[in-house]
């Protein structure tokens, strides 16, 4: 899929809280033996976070690397499945924040972890269309786990906004998209409940794996280009394994895809986390790179897409700030304030 | 809580929107209706930079209702480039790592919330300035 007028990223921004927990603290609790197979390092949200205040401070620096008039956005698209409120479209309260009101669409998007790539599609459709200049998309969560759940050993949190706009103007260029989705029950919430259920081993090969290998390769067939046309491979990030494993199904090397892994430091961002993957893919990028995005959500898809890095990014890339900041700062909590934070202590 | 307070403060809570006097160019935080400096009723809403400097900083252990949750956190009098003086919590600094002097800059962040079933306001705070 590509749309009539080529349209590009104007401008992009991540944001990930500063407190972590280590996995090997989730298996002292439940486990009793503090050492984790894979372990990870997660993201955890202070106790005034949620995802409206981390996709707020995504969406400014992307504001802030684009350097537009936020009264020029005619959408402002977040996906997520951890909406502060069940009604009451956390996106409104975003697109305020930027001073984006009130000539936008404001709508939250949902389909597990892959919402911020359909809202790229969607606002990639706008743009190209002609229906707007400017349309902000991202994806922010803070990613819920039952405690004691092979889920709290990867959940992180964060948020990646994009601006998009004319290619023309771009940092870098779409050249195609594909989706792949079919109805399959690997992962869900039912409503009113506070966790997630997951499939357990269901949720790799029929799941994970088949979805991105098939919109990878349909995108890949449709631009009639190979994985060494690429110079970085970004894929949804579940754990820091899964990434590199599909990647070398698909014919990518481990460095086209693993230096863009961040969940191992920062956990599964849901929504969020092959969106801060291929923000810092565009932070490591260089005139001319071709990067590859790919996400999976549960229920179930994959949306890949293609981009080209333009001559732009030397001039744009320096008023946001690099993902790398986020990732390096480091704020341990145990297992006691993590579920505070979290809200998982519930007084009766 | 009275939700039509707040939403009256939005601008004001998620933009740093004040006024500016017509008249005297007097700049004040929050809005007002009247310039405090020359009593003119010509005002202008002007959005602030969010970039400041503390005045005076305090830990509070024991929080007003439906902060709780939060404690223990700094408050601080933050003055803004621009002039004004605000009160405000700071993040993303431990209580006893804040201090008067320090560079800071507006973020938004959950404020406080009624319950369960009322609303989550949503407001600034002040973090120090490029964290990260
Ligand atoms: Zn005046």
């Amino acid at each position: 899929m590509k749309p009539d007028r080529t349209v590009g990223i104007i401008g992009y921004g991540g944001y990930v809280p500063r407190y972590r927990i280590d996995s090997a603290e989730i298996d002292r609790v439940w486990k009793g033996s503090g050492q984790p197979r894979g372990r990870t390092v997660m993201a955890v949200p202070g106790p005034d976070e949620d995802t409206a205040t981390m996709a707020i401070a995504a969406a400014r620096n992307a504001m802030a690397m684009a350097g537009i008039d936020p009264s020029l956005l005619r959408a402002v698209w977040f996906g997520t499945e951890s909406k502060p409120y069940a009604v009451k479209p956390t996106s409104t309260i975003v697109a305020d924040a930027i001073g984006a009101l009130p000539e936008a669409s404001a709508a939250d998007w949902e389909f597990a972890c892959k919402p911020g790539t359909e809202a790229m599609q969607a606002a990639a459709a706008m743009v190209g269309s002609g229906m707007a200049r400017y349309a902000m998309c991202g994806g922010a969560d803070t990613a819920q786990s039952r405690p004691g759940d092979a889920l709290e050993y990867n959940t992180g949190a964060g948020g990646a906004a994009f601006v998009l706009g004319p290619a023309d103007e771009s940092l870098a260029a779409l050249e195609a998209s594909t989706s792949y989705v079919t109805n399959t029950p690997d992962f869900f919430r039912r409503e009113g409940r506070s966790y997630p259920s997951h499939g357990h081993r269901f949720t790799g090969e029929p799941a994970y794996f088949r979805h991105i290998r098939a919109s990878v390769t349909r995108l890949l067939d449709e631009l009639g280009l190979a994985p060494s046309d690429f110079k970085a491979a970004v894929f949804h990030q579940p754990n820091p394994q899964f990434p590199v494993r599909v990647a070398r199904e698909l014919g990518f090397s481990r460095e086209q895809a693993e230096p863009y892994v961040v969940s191992a430091r920062m956990g599964n961002a849901y929504s969020a986390s092959a969106l801060l993957g291929f923000a810092c893919a565009l932070d490591d990028a260089a005139p001319g790179d071709r990067i590859l995005l790919a996400s999976y959500g549960s229920g179930a898809g994959s949306d890949a897409f293609s981009f080209t890095v333009t001559e732009r990014i030397a001039e744009r890339r320096p008023r946001g700030v690099p993902i790398e900041r986020y990732l390096s700062q480091s704020r341990p909590v145990d297992y006691a304030l993590y579920a505070r934070y979290r809200g998982k202590l519930r007084v009766m | 809580m009275d939700i039509a307070r707040s939403w009256r403060q939005q601008d004001s809570n998620l933009r740093l929107v004040g006024s500016r006097c017509r008249v005297c160019e007097a700049l004040v935080f929050p809005q007002r209706l009247r310039c405090p400096s020359c009593g003119g009723a010509d005002l202008a809403d002007h959005a602030f930079q969010g970039g400041g400097t503390t005045v005076s900083v305090a830990t509070v252990r024991e929080a007003p209702r439906g902060f709780a949750g939060q404690v223990p956190y700094a408050a601080a009098l933050v003055r803004l480039d621009e002039g004004p003086v605000v009160a405000a919590m700071l993040a993303d600094v431990e209580p006893e790592e804040a201090c008067p002097g320090m560079r800071v800059s507006m973020i938004t962040r959950r404020i406080r919330q009624d319950g369960d079933d009322g609303p989550i306001v949503y407001g600034y705070k002040f973090a120090p300035e490029g964290s990260p």
